[in-house]
């Protein structure tokens, strides 16, 4: 395969970009416009027609449908080009974009959207994902934006694509162009029964045209191909072993990697001996600054020049645990910090007065909630290649944010951003766990030493220790209602783990919604749904035990305090679809089982989960017997591959809400391995269904994180109705539940 | 696997057999076979994951029986006859179960894919027509991150039918309905 080399394709303007209201979301530093000349753009793409969006648009739509309450929008969109497409004289289209496919297929449904709007076969279309050098600037895979943002933006490209096809046949035929029609990779006068292909349209231009983002669009109640079951694109390579992820890949000469770690976090340096490891056939040393590591002929090679290199480290003592972490953040509060983004943060969000709440109530409830570190657990580790061309670098890696990882590596070689490229192969899954480039600049650090290309794979153990976690948390809620089931007071301190979802979808006149940063012992990130499992576990769990002090169903009590707004019909649309399905109020088929529900949104999603629970008294083993979820985006793209996001989301999240946890000590990890990390495993799949809501009327929002966020409360409001015990710490079970 | 003989241990492994070819190695007999099968013969199909036979993804078949290929040494498997998920595929005909976990969707990130099917596949060898506990049973050490169990189910379900020479009917009792 090759590329074009196109160095001068990316200029800077000033940044000016808020991807995610939340810490945890890494931000992304600069925007590029795309500053191309058309003969340039030309020579890099080929003849024939290209178009690229400068949109503000496409942006601003989706932040006022994004479903958040209470005044935690602030979403400032960014002005730069966000996507290209290329029509060749084959009529071969080819669609650039920054985003990257790590299985929740966007591949397959952002073409599905270029598809519809170009009016060509699906079977036409190839994207280009994740190549910094020639796809345009994005952020990066996260925060369920691709099928709302980068989805919208590429159906106004295709659309701008299709009208200047049309317009050549026009001018061609000299007829008015809307007496033409654009089918299926043609363009057609049905009074003449003309027909040119895009192919031959294209033939002989050399076009590249902004476009403005006012094109209409193929109106969701119009869709042809979104909407469909398409299957994966290129799914014949990944049942055949064929797909390259970057752990697969190989240049010749290459060489394999290796990073010696210290004991422990926080340990330094006191002295170290190579010599050994450096009089090994073949094999390169690296130690620069903190930075030591190997590079091998073969993998075997490289594991014992690992071994032989003999370092002792000096400890960092005094470092909190797994079993006092939740006091260590209520301890070390950070004050006067800069909070999280506008959600919360160290100044709450007030409305009313809760005193005057907590007064007009008959019952009140505090209660603390407490979420553990969990890990990602990406089947495909941290991986990358790097290789050496001069002063240029190259690097494979998967990534959600390439062109963060591109900028890691510019800043720790000093080079010219031009000089490195970032490519980013259809990844084995990252869940939020792979926005940073530290693989990619160890594998380039070794390489540079070496002369040759190197591969770094980390292992499990590496995966575990040294990627980051989803944030430990506590959250603290003080509430207040009054017998007839209306709250009245709401008091919701999250410390630590994150400000998505933090506000309460139910109408409550007196609220006061804080975010608390504080320090953190271990390394922490993004996590597919941030903050919102927590905040979510904690508010629907303290939901249910509301209602059982004022004696109501647990779902007839949501559904009495949810807004009476556009969101909270949204939210009840989902939670009646999910109690339908399930079967909400129907007896219980057995002592020891329980019934859930649970429900939130985010993102522009609206979620509800009921899950039933049976309980072994005798083994105290916990088993989920059934999670169905309803699921609200907006307009459905593809429901196979939402499908299959809410079922996995959801057996994804059984894990946190069960039995998953990081155990840690003295700067170690104590269960780095998936011998000693449980994971859901086919067993732990109850009989799962995914109800969706499609909404034709509305634009559709992302789908890759909101369906994870009910499961937790939802089975921990099952346990509750099981035992009357009430868990409130995730995971609930990690040693079942013991009578 | 059998451990390895006294021989075994010392001598350079310099021949194997995957997918019904032969080929000239050089590996110490207690390196990986996975390794051997990747990093020697460009064989990338199966997946390294985890390193201690916990999640599945490195699956082969070894005379026919699935196995860790990341925990068995290339000394243990040199004599025998080795399936990757390159071999399934005959004269350009996917495996039943292939085309299954196409025609389900029963991927997502698809890393794990190659150790399902390779499962799968010897579940399917031994037992034509497995049960849904059967196959939960059978496949209970491969790990799917993403969450795609139910749907993995269907297409063993699916490719059993398919073998048996019948049209599936309908979906597995299992799973999410689709």
């Amino acid at each position: 395969m090759s590329f074009p080399t196109t160095p001068e394709v990316l200029g800077r303007i000033e940044p000016e970009i808020v991807i995610e209201p939340e810490r945890y979301e890494l931000r992304a530093k600069p925007v590029y416009r795309f500053d191309l000349e058309r003969r340039d753009f030309v020579k890099v793409f080929g003849a024939g027609i290209a178009v690229f969006l400068i949109s503000k648009a496409a942006f601003a739509q989706q932040g006022e449908s994004g479903g958040r309450r209470g005044g935690f929008g602030g979403e400032q969109m960014p002005k730069d080009i966000s996507a290209w497409l290329h029509v060749d004289e084959e009529g071969a289209v080819t669609v650039y974009t920054g985003k990257v496919e790590i299985g929740q297929n966007i591949r397959t449904s952002l073409a599905q959207a270029v598809a519809e709007e170009l009016h060509t076969p699906f079977s036409s279309i190839t994207f280009v994902m994740g190549d910094t050098q020639v796809t345009p600037f994005d952020a990066g895979t996260f925060g369920s934006r691709s099928t709302p943002q980068m989805g919208t933006q590429l159906r106004h490209v295709a659309s701008a694509a299709c009208d200047i096809l049309v317009d050549i046949a026009a001018k061609q035929w000299n007829v008015e162009r809307s007496r033409l029609a654009a089918a299926n990779g043609k363009v057609t006068d049905p009074s003449s029964g003309r027909a040119l292909t895009y192919g031959q349209l294209a033939r002989g231009h050399a076009l590249a045209q902004a476009i403005p983002e006012s094109d209409p669009l193929v109106p969701q109640d119009k869709w042809t191909v979104s909407g469909k079951a398409l299957p994966k694109v290129d799914g014949r390579d990944f049942v055949t072993g064929q797909h390259k992820y970057t752990p697969d890949m190989k240049l010749v000469g290459m060489m394999y990697g290796k990073v010696l770690r210290p004991d422990s976090f926080g340990a330094t340096l006191v002295s170290i001996d190579t010599g050994a490891a450096e009089a090994m056939r073949g094999v390169v040393v690296v130690h620069d600054g903190d930075f030591i590591g190997v590079a091998a002929p073969d993998p075997q090679t490289a594991e014992r020049a690992l071994a032989a290199i003999h370092a002792e480290w000096k400890e960092l003592p005094g470092q909190p645990s797994s079993s006092n972490v939740y006091d260590y953040l209520k301890a070390n509060v950070e004050t006067g910090g800069q909070g999280g983004r506008g959600e919360g943060g160290a100044r709450p969000s007030i409305t009313g007065s809760m005193d005057a709440g907590l007064a007009a109530a008959q019952h009140k409830l505090d209660a603390t909630y407490t979420v553990a570190y969990i890990q990602h657990v990406p089947l495909e580790p941290r991986a990358a290649l790097a290789q050496w061309e001069g002063d240029k670098v190259t690097v494979w890696t998967g990534t959600q944010r390439p062109f963060g990882v591109r900028d890691e590596l510019k800043d720790a070689f000093h080079l010219d951003e031009k000089n490195v490229r970032v490519l980013v192969p259809d990844t084995g899954s990252a869940y939020g766990g792979k926005h940073t480039g530290e693989c990619a600049v160890a594998a380039a650090r070794l390489a540079k030493s070496a002369g040759k290309p190197v591969k770094l794979v980390y292992t499990r153990e590496e995966e575990f220790t040294w990627a980051y976690f989803r944030p430990v948390g506590v959250i603290e809620v003080r509430s207040g209602v009054r017998d007839d089931g209306v709250i009245t007071a709401w008091e919701f301190h999250n410390y630590n783990s994150g400000g998505s979802a933090i506000g309460t979808p139910y109408a409550i006149a007196n609220q006061l919604i804080a975010f608390h940063p504080t320090k953190y012992p271990l390394r922490q990130g993004s996590y597919r749904g941030l903050a919102a499992t927590a905040n979510i576990f904690a508010r629907e769990s303290h939901m249910d035990d509301l209602a059982r002090l004022v004696k109501m169903d647990p779902l007839a009590f949501r559904l009495k305090n949810l807004a009476d707004d556009d969101s909270g019909g949204r939210l009840r649309a989902v939670y009646r679809a999910a109690a339908d399905k399930f079967g909400w109020g129907r007896a219980k088929p057995a002592p020891g089982h329980g019934f859930g529900i649970a429900g939130g949104t985010e993102k522009g999603g609206f979620v509800a989960t009921c899950a039933e629970v049976s309980i072994d008294r005798a083994s105290g083993e916990v088993r989920v017997l059934r999670a169905i979820t309803a699921f609200e985006c907006g307009a459905v793209v593809n429901p196979d591959g939402l499908r299959n996001q809410i079922i996995g989301a959801n057996i994804m999240g059984l894990g946190g809400a069960l039995f998953e946890a990081i155990q840690f000590e003295n700067g170690r990890i104590l269960n780095p391995k998936l011998s000693k990390y449980r994971v859901p495993r086919f067993k732990d799949a109850p009989q799962t269904e995914a109800v969706l809501v499609d909404r034709r009327d509305i634009a559709p929002a992302g789908a890759g994180e909101v369906p994870l966020m009910a499961i937790a409360p939802a089975i921990g409001n099952a346990i509750l109705d099981a035992t009357g015990t009430r868990l409130r710490s995730l995971p609930m079970v990690p040693n079942g539940l013991k009578a | 696997m059998p451990a390895l003989q006294a021989s075994e241990q010392t001598a350079r492994v310099t021949e194997i057999h995957v997918n019904g070819t032969r080929y000239t190695i050089d590996a110490a007999p207690d390196a990986p076979l996975l390794s051997v099968l990747r990093d020697q013969l460009d064989l990338t199909g199966s997946k390294y994951g985890c390193g201690e036979g916990q999640c599945g993804a490195c699956t082969v078949l070894i005379d026919g029986n699935p196995r860790r290929s990341c925990i068995t040494p290339v000394g243990a498997a040199s004599k025998r006859q080795i399936t990757t998920i390159e071999g399934l595929e005959q004269n350009g005909k996917l495996h039943a179960l292939q085309q299954a976990f196409l025609e389900e969707g029963a991927m997502q990130c698809a890393y794990c894919t190659s150790g399902m099917i390779m499962t799968g596949v010897a579940l399917l060898k031994s037992n034509p027509a497995p049960s849904d506990p059967q196959i939960i049973e059978y496949m209970q050490g491969n790990v799917c991150r993403c969450g795609t169990y139910p749907r993995i189910v269907a297409a063993v379900h699916r490719a059993a039918a398919e073998m048996a020479g019948a049209k599936p009917t309908g979906t597995a009792t299992k799973g999410e309905s689709r």
